[in-house]
């Protein structure tokens, strides 16, 4: 067996990719810092950083925290907003043969819908509802640890939109399976988690916190078990298709993804420490399934 | 294609109380970088998971070297400090904007402060004209007899005054009566906002190296970012750090944190 007779094909909310590995919301721009370290055509899509309706300026520096096998960060959003990302950003992607998968961010049920309606028409092809930023004070992060809020907003935002919806999960809650049966209730086509857990830094000389905002969104290999765990259980209650991630930097890390139900695999905070981290993964997954002989991922997707 | 590269290290050596001196086999990079630009190094040690960004202190195309001069502050760069002669560390550079050098400019003014002095050297390399060179520190002094090889006259001040003048740089250029045609300077905050303050009112131009938190370096992170007015001054934006900058001119920097 070689690489040619790998059938890496996922299908995310009936958009095909051709191989499972994407980025995380946030940590790979729209590409366009990438494309001198890797080679855009290479993923089977690009999740773009957040978008909102209108500009968000994001919150103050200090946004980042070092932390063991991970790190804090509380950048708020930034982003210059839904008509600069259409001008600017979509016709760049789309020079690339991968998906693009839009990240859309809001304060309101509006605010989503308004974006959501603004994409509609553009060449993308799927959509990330962001109802767990745990930066944005808010919207955000309610809509994401309340079921009631989590459905309305899922079912306003569908109705708005023509593309397939994803919504992405907070693990901030008791119970994730609550939420992900409720986004799915509203009409959701796939599911997208971990987003960041909500976590702190003090600077003990200072007596202050590390971040300006205080708490910020904890990501990194430290938070991988964690992701695992909610994407198994997630799996075992939905039927529509995962994309797992939090901590993945390996392809180990993403056949262990998929070995727990997740159909596509989004490398997130390693794209910070090695720009070229997404190939590492999507290289990984090849050399695993030519080492034990798996010619397509259904043969291990979801067996634990 | 870009990519992390493993630099063997030619030289590292402590030259002043917790702070080294690194000298790096640049595998092309010399010929590349620029003065204010700096590198990415990144730690053995998996747990540290971000680079370190370190800015460049010297740059030599014909040996194709950069020296990079740090300071211990944390477990990454004491790191760092143990690596020995002959090792590798893994490297990505040169990254940000560096200074815009202007050439014409007849009387060049430098002001560093602590570990904000190294990048400021190979500036002053590069200049033409006339450089005065204004260096403030806690306590003890470093590369003083570097820039005074490039022939820039070097002023000190030092906190505790155990060395030069006994308090601080701006101070010390004001007592000196301090005059020019540009600044350029890194350091601490305070002393930049002070330094920026004082020359906005003498109509001097002023270049400042910034210094914020980073995860990646590259520009994707957003997570540098500092303040910088709009070019109608009528709004602000959060610019990063890392690829907008590191330099700035004062005049658009909003000093307010």
């Amino acid at each position: 067996m070689n690489k040619d007779d790998l059938d890496l094909r996922v299908k995310i909310a009936g958009v095909e990719l051709k191989n499972p590995v994407t980025t995380a919301s946030g940590t790979f721009g729209s590409g366009r810092e990438f494309k001198e370290f890797i080679d855009l055509n290479a993923l089977g899509a690009v999740t773009v950083k957040g978008v909102s309706s209108v500009p968000w300026k994001g919150n103050p520096a200090p946004r980042i925290a070092e932390t063991y096998g991970g790190m804090l960060n509380s950048v708020g959003l930034q982003n210059p907003g839904v008509e600069e990302f259409i001008k600017n950003d979509i016709p760049f992607l789309r020079q690339y043969d991968t998906k693009i998968i839009v990240n859309i961010a809001g304060r309101t049920i509006p605010e989503y819908c308004d974006v959501a309606e603004k994409l509609s028409n553009t060449d993308i092809d799927l959509i990330e509802l962001n109802i767990s930023c745990p930066n944005v004070k808010e919207g955000g992060v309610a809509f994401g640890t309340d079921p009631k809020m989590a459905e309305e907003v899922t079912r306003e935002v569908k109705r708005h939109t023509k593309k397939p919806l994803i919504v992405k999960l907070s693990p901030n809650v008791t119970d994730i399976t609550n939420i992900a049966k409720a986004v799915i209730k509203g009409g959701a086509d796939g599911l997208s988690l971990i987003n960041t857990l909500i976590g702190m830094r003090i600077d003990i000389n200072r007596r202050k916190p590390i971040l300006a905002n205080v708490v910020g969104g904890f990501s990194g290999p430290a938070i991988k078990p964690v992701a695992l765990r909610m994407v198994y259980q997630v799996a075992k209650v939905v039927s529509v298709p995962i994309i797992g991630m939090g901590g993945i930097a390996t392809g180990e890390d993403a056949i262990e993804f998929i070995m727990a139900g997740a159909s596509g695999v989004a490398v997130g905070t390693a794209n910070f420490r090695n720009p070229r981290a997404t190939i590492d993964v999507l290289n990984g997954i090849k050399e695993y399934m030519i080492k034990n002989k798996i010619k397509s991922l259904k043969e291990i997707r979801g067996i634990i | 294609m870009r990519e992390i590269k493993k630099l063997i290290v030619l030289e590292n050596k402590l030259i002043s109380s917790n702070i080294y001196s690194m000298v790096l086999q640049s595998k092309g990079l010399a010929k590349i970088s620029k003065p204010g630009q700096f590198i990415n190094l990144y730690c053995r040690e998996g747990s540290r998971l971000l680079p370190r960004p370190i800015s460049i202190c010297e740059i030599n195309k014909l040996e194709d070297t950069i020296k990079l001069v740090y300071a211990v502050v944390g477990a990454g760069t004491k790191e760092f400090s143990n690596i020995k002669v002959g090792e590798k560390i893994e490297a990505l550079g040169p990254l940000g904007n560096g200074f815009i050098i202007e050439k014409d400019k007849t009387k060049n003014i430098i002001v560093g402060g602590g570990i904000g002095v190294p990048p400021l050297l190979e500036l002053a390399k590069n200049l033409n004209g006339e450089i005065e060179v204004y260096l403030g520190f806690r306590s003890k002094s470093i590369l003083i007899e570097d820039f005074k090889k490039y022939g820039a006259k070097v002023h000190v001040a030092t906190e505790d005054g155990s060395e030069g003048f006994k308090g601080n740089v701006l101070e010390l250029m004001k007592k000196n009566n301090v005059n020019g045609s540009i600044i350029y300077s890194c350091g601490p905050k305070p002393m930049l906002k002070a330094v920026a303050k004082w020359a906005k009112k003498k109509n001097i131009p002023m270049q400042v190296s910034l210094e914020e938190r980073m995860a990646c370096g590259i520009g994707v992170c957003v997570g540098c970012v500092c303040k910088i007015k709009d070019k109608n001054q009528s709004d602000w934006q959060y610019k990063k750090v890392c690829k907008d900058g590191p330099v700035f001119w004062s005049d658009e920097v909003i000093w307010d944190e």
